[in-house]
């Protein structure tokens, strides 16, 4: 049975786990406020709140029910558009989108407002740059967004004076969400769970990718659900290496505070990798073995030169390096029942300096056209390390072996780094495709290279030292 | 918002109307909509025993079928039937214009995603089982994708379209500069965040009841009667509401409700058809795609004297409404400007893409891309700034159109005078020299767009609504029409109209589905003239009843009627209040026995067009604008940013301003994506690449300009729009043209070389391109 709370329900049921959430909140329970735009997490209609249970407090994100399997709200509270809604007056959320115009068809709508109400709920910092990042996985076609800031702008006006505590009493005076909220902790902490029996199928995380894949098959078969408690969880840093579980989150590592100051432009970074709805959902995981030639985060991860651990049912473990585990498109080193373990690498530290760029139509929620990384050390002027990766250029997401190794050694100056793009150049075999033609690609790694150095060294060099004599 | 502090003027207006739309009224529709409680078609109660189907379509775009087999299919559990043409009792036929188009295919395939059958099962997930169990044999035959490829193979829909002013030709001899050149702008997908899809439930004596996601519920009602063979009032249409139309559900939303119907009339149950997303995209037409060569001509002073344009529109496999699309591009061709030599000629190409159907502007903001195009080209060799020729042939009263109408309320000048001068375009232009003269590696570009766009449906019989309004015996009211709400506000309008008209408060009125048996034989929400046809009939409607009140009051009060009206929910008579309330007077008015409820028919007046001659005035008013547009360009990554659009725009006399700048917003922001990051993709074989949303990028929260500033223009409204309050669906997506201009403007100040191209949208991929190009 998946036992957890729909808004203000107990729900246990023995529906299939694969099954979509959505699926069961439309269809199951009639909850027809929660819309149905594109199943692949691009639009934010189905968005949905899941409120876990952490000690004594419940803390809710925002994810898109389309590509989340029912099978893992097992425990926690799921609030619907339905479930934010007050007796006969508006919600603070509700009554902003109202009174700014923004909404108009009104089926993008419920799922704007939940994802408002979910940022008044969330940890982070009440500030309009947040809220309107609570929103960014929300499409809409009729208002041209204007209204919608204006309506986010209102209700980050009232959560000025939020006061947080443990049972959300600031937001249910303030209207932001129903009383009943205040019972949840205590019915969360009491409801029954035991854990559920996993059965021997395809393994599934988050769901982001592989829903959009191939929904109907999970939803017709046997899923072994692993995003669940702390399974292959956590972030540590010990000596300045870090290790990121498998399992782990995009948001988990946002919200990490200490990688956060390795990483100064890490939410710079990852806002460029999805929406925040998917970044609650998606795990790194499932990014490295979905083995798309231009994931953002194997990028990231492979120009930190990180090794991968691998473990099997057995509890054998092994571990490789990363740029080792991609043999050919979407073809890798892992066999049947292992499962990815961890992620390890050694941070930032001591002059050593890293970015992360990334090209695509749209620059937010989209698919890049060419993305890449860099982490380098720079003494005396002189290159002493550097891992180059790049995405979208290859069979696979590809470590520029070459042009890394090319660097090393020589001076940081506009002569190196015009012959290093050339050894970029003879490294990458991009092809023509629906996100740019193979000679915009070989353009685009050029100047997303380039980009790495105007980017970190914006008082050394600027576009023009590069391209005049490129 | 903003503060601009060299203007008070600019920040006084700016702040009048954040204040008057503030205090404007609120799209009444928005309470149900925040709390997820409005119904759309997918959350229509279904009926116990309900089946789900899924269309099985063309996996080619062109090609003779040889062998289908469905034994497979049928054969799986849950399966109920699989529809095909045979098994339909009327006719195979759903064209709107021009019969050319089967509902499914029989012999030959047309385009990939054209409809086959109709599986229907237990559950959508069972249908969509048993379609990958389908087994087809297709003879391939050579696919056109392109409306070049059509024109040189002779694939055409119809025949071409002129329309002709003064004598092009020989005003080429006399101009001081003539430029040729060729434009393309490619499709757009509607994407509204509802799919297509209809619900069909069978009632009495064989008829059907079809909710419908559809702009056109005669449209579809109409087109089943003849799929089905049987007579139209055997089909009732009820439509509750669209989550987002944009046109792509006045003619695509009818197959879908006719699958169903008929689906229905042969199980005698009810059967649910919703398109996923890549089935909406894939099956479904959009924009047309159009390619273009022009001939402008100019005089010494940068007059346009002669203007040539043929457009080959790509308008896929069968006419849908390529034909009236069109000839709305050769009524715009010329957009703003007064030409006295025009020729233009349109082309509707056939093609193996899907019919490609309205879109917000039909075919208009293709027309007027040509001519900014032209522009652009002239302005780049003379050496000038494009605005100078822009501004120098602006229309002007009395001015004829290469159609013949003679414009008359003019507010080109004016809004191109308040836009450039509230804004201080000078030192707008500046800003953008000073930051590109201190910056390498960012650049910036300013364009400015004006827009004339006619109000009415240019096929002129179209030009009609009717209203009916009942006024239950309480006081309260309901109104049907023939507008569907998609979330243009037209409920909220409707409503205003019989508050005011009554002088009750808004919460007594309500606006019922719009139904096809208290409405009939409509023409579709649609050419944005929706409030102005059905707002006018419920005017006439309210105004009747109003007339019947009030002699009901004077007779009651034994005072002339002359002395009566109602204000505030009572009759006041000599301007005075008397104790006689709304709702007694309706009382009264019941026992009087006199009726409480009225029909009311509006057509458009004033409006011709002879298509003969292809002279005429068929334009109810036209709706003015001028846009300013910046841009920033990011020169190392081509990517751009959006830093500001600033607008004039011509609402008449707005009735409800929140709602109409809302239109603005929107359909700026649609028109903007059309001209940048919304590529349609099909390959030589003539299948969609950019077939998901993960392919297809619209605008999100991000990709919008930072700041839309939008004053309105001073104007008395005209007389034949609502209330004096203008259409405002469509013109201003075409202020998003200017995107494409200024974009190209921050290019060349990066890489003088750059031969201007004219092939829209600029995509970040086009901008890199460019600006790297000889470089």
């Amino acid at each position: 049975m998946i036992t957890f709370i729909l808004n203000n329900k107990t729900i246990s049921t023995s529906e299939h786990s694969g099954m979509t959430l959505l699926d069961f909140v439309r269809y199951e329970q009639r909850l027809t406020g929660t819309k149905i735009g594109c199943r692949e997490g691009d639009c934010g209609a189905c968005t949905v709140l899941v409120g876990t249970l952490e000690n004594d407090h419940i803390d809710y994100q925002s994810i898109t029910s389309c590509i989340s399997p029912l099978g893992n709200v097992h425990g926690k509270h799921i609030v619907t558009v339905e479930g934010t809604n007050l007796q006969n007056k508006l919600t603070t959320a509700q009554e902003a989108m109202k009174a700014n115009y923004a909404t108009q068809c009104g089926f993008c709508t419920p799922g704007f407002v939940v994802a408002l109400t979910g940022f008044a709920l969330s940890n982070s910092e009440k500030n309009y740059t947040n809220a309107l990042n609570a929103i960014s996985g929300n499409i809409c076609r009729c208002t041209g967004y204007k209204a919608i800031e204006k309506a986010t702008q209102q209700m980050v006006e009232t959560l000025k004076n939020y006061k947080t505590d443990s049972d959300f009493n600031w937001l249910i005076e303030n209207g932001f969400i129903p009383d009943y909220f205040k019972t949840i902790t205590k019915r969360l902490q009491d409801l029954e769970v035991k854990d559920k029996e996993q059965s021997e199928g395809k393994f599934v995380s988050g769901g982001t990718d592989l829903y959009v894949q191939q929904a109907d098959y999970l939803t017709d078969n046997p899923v072994h659900l692993i995003a669940r408690k702390n399974f292959l969880k956590g972030i540590s840093i010990e000596n300045g290496i870090c290790t990121i579980g498998t399992n782990s989150t995009v948001s988990d590592l946002w919200n990490h505070q200490e990688v956060n100051t390795y990483f100064p432009n890490l939410k710079k970074h990852l806002k460029l990798v999805s929406s925040e709805q998917i970044r609650n959902m998606a795990s790194f995981g499932g990014n490295l073995v979905n083995a798309s030639p231009i994931g953002d985060m194997t990028i990231f991860f492979l120009a930190l030169n990180s090794d991968i651990e691998i473990m099997d049912y057995n509890g054998n473990e092994r571990s490789l390096p990363l740029k080792k585990f991609y043999h050919g498109y979407k073809n890798f080193d892992l066999k049947e029942g292992e499962l990815l373990k961890a992620i390890r690498f050694k941070l930032p530290s001591n002059g050593s300096i890293f970015n992360f760029e990334k090209v695509c139509k749209r620059t937010h929620l989209d698919i890049a056209s060419v993305n890449s990384a860099i982490h380098m050390s720079v003494d005396n002027n002189n290159f002493t390390e550097t891992h180059i990766s790049i995405g979208g250029v290859a069979a696979i997401p590809k470590y520029l072996h070459n042009t890394s190794q090319f660097l090393i050694g020589k001076s940081l100056s506009p002569e190196t780094i015009i012959k290093a793009s050339k050894v970029l150049q003879d490294e990458i075999s991009p092809i023509s495709d629906v996100r740019g033609s193979s000679d915009y690609k070989r353009l685009l790694a050029r100047q997303l290279f380039f980009a790495h150095f105007t980017t970190l060294f914006p008082e050394t060099f600027t576009i023009n030292d590069f391209i005049e004599h490129a | 918002m903003h503060k601009h502090k060299s203007n008070p003027i600019l920040d006084a207006k700016l702040d009048a109307v954040s204040l008057s739309i503030k205090q404007s009224i609120k799209n009444l529709d928005s309470f149900t909509h925040v709390r997820g409680e409005s119904l759309y078609v997918d959350d229509v109660n279904i009926r116990q025993g309900t089946f789900h189907a899924v269309v099985f379509d063309a996996p080619k775009a062109h090609g003779h079928i040889k062998h289908i087999d469905y034994s497979k299919a049928e054969a799986l559990e849950g399966v109920e039937r699989i529809f095909t043409y045979k098994d339909i009792p009327g006719k195979n036929q759903i064209g709107g214009i021009i019969p050319d188009e089967p509902l499914f295919a029989e012999d030959d395939i047309h385009f990939w995603g054209m409809p086959i059958a109709l599986i229907v099962a237990e559950s959508e997930f069972i249908a969509r089982k048993a379609r990958a169990l389908i087994e087809i044999d297709i003879e391939e035959l050579p696919v056109i994708t392109t409306a070049k490829q059509a024109k040189a193979k002779g694939s055409f829909i119809n025949a071409p379209r002129s329309f002709s002013l003064g004598d092009s030709e020989k005003a080429f001899k006399d101009c001081e500069y003539v430029f040729e050149g060729e434009t393309f702008s490619n499709g757009q997908e509607h994407l509204y965040i509802e799919a297509q899809g209809a619900y069909a439930e069978p009632l009495e004596n064989g008829n059907i009841k079809i909710t419908s996601s559809t702009q056109g519920p005669t449209a579809v009602q109409k087109t089943i009667a003849q799929v089905l063979g049987v007579a139209m009032h055997k089909i009732e249409v009820d439509v509750t509401r669209l989550g987002g139309g944009f046109g792509g559900k006045e003619d695509q939303a009818t197959p879908w409700a006719v699958m169903t119907a008929l689906a229905t009339f042969h199980l005698n149950q009810s059967v649910k058809l919703i398109l996923n997303r890549h089935d909406d995209l894939r099956m479904t037409g959009k924009r047309h795609p159009y390619e273009s060569t022009y001939k402008i001509g100019l005089s010494k002073d940068l007059k346009i004297m002669a203007y040539e344009v043929e457009f080959l529109q790509n308008s896929g496999a069968a006419a849908d409404l390529s034909p009236a699309i069109a000839e709305r591009t050769l009524f715009h061709a010329t957009n703003s400007y007064f030409v006295p030599h025009v020729k233009t000629t349109v082309i509707s190409c056939k093609t193996n893409l899907p019919p490609n159907t309205a879109f917000r502007g039909f075919g208009g903001p293709q027309g007027m891309f040509v001519i900014e195009s032209a522009i652009a080209k002239a302005a780049s060799e003379i050496g000038v700034p494009a605005r100078v020729i822009q501004e120098a042939n602006l229309l002007d009263e009395n001015d004829t159109f290469s159609y013949g109408q003679v414009a008359k309320k003019v507010e080109a000048k004016n809004t191109w005078s308040s836009a450039t001068e509230l804004f201080n375009i000078t030192l707008l232009e500046q800003e953008v020299e000073t930051f590109n003269a201190n910056n390498s590696n960012f650049k910036k570009g300013l364009a400015l767009m004006p827009i004339t766009f006619g109000i009415s449906f240019t096929n002129t019989p179209m030009n009609h609504a009717r209203a009916l309004v009942h006024i239950y015996l309480d006081g309260s009211i309901g109104i049907s029409t023939a507008a569907v709400e998609m979330g243009q506000g037209v409920n909220t309008k409707m409503m205003q109209i019989a508050s005011e008209v009554f002088s009750i408060p808004i919460e007594k009125i309500k606006i019922e589905t719009t139904n096809t048996t208290r409405v009939a034989n409509t023409s579709p929400s649609a050419a944005s003239s929706t409030a102005d046809l059905n707002g006018k009939a419920t005017l006439k409607a309210c105004k009747t009843l109003l007339k019947r009140l009030i002699s009901v009051a004077s007779e009651d009060l034994n005072i002339s009627e002359e002395h009566i009206q109602l204000k505030d929910e009572y009759v006041y008579t000599h301007g005075e209040k008397s104790n006689l309330s709304w709702t007694e007077l309706i009382s009264k008015t019941m026992l009087k026995r006199v009726a409480l409820t009225e029909n009311a028919h509006y057509a458009t007046p004033e409006i011709h067009f002879d298509k003969t001659k292809e002279k005429g005035h068929p334009f109810a008013y036209h709706v003015y604008g001028t846009a300013i547009i910046i841009v920033t360009v990011d020169c190392t990554r081509g990517t751009y940013e959006f830093d500001a659009v600033k607008i004039v725009h011509d609402y008449g006399k707005s009735m409800s301003e929140g709602i109409d700048l809302g239109q603005v917003e929107g359909a700026l922001a649609q028109g903007i994506g059309w001209m940048t990051m919304e590529e349609i993709a099909y390959n030589d074989e003539g299948r969609l690449l950019s077939n998901a949303l993960s392919t297809y990028k619209i605008p999100d929260l991000f990709s919008v300009p930072k700041e839309v500033e939008v004053l309105p223009v001073k104007t008395d409204g005209h007389e034949l729009a609502i209330l004096k309050s203008k259409a405002v669906g469509e013109p201003p997506l075409m202020y998003g043209i200017g995107a494409y201009f200024a974009l190209q403007n921050a290019i060349r100040a990066f890489n003088p070389k750059y031969d201007l191209k004219f092939h829209a949208p600029m995509t970040p991929e086009k901008v890199l391109m460019s600006l790297y190009e000889n470089k």
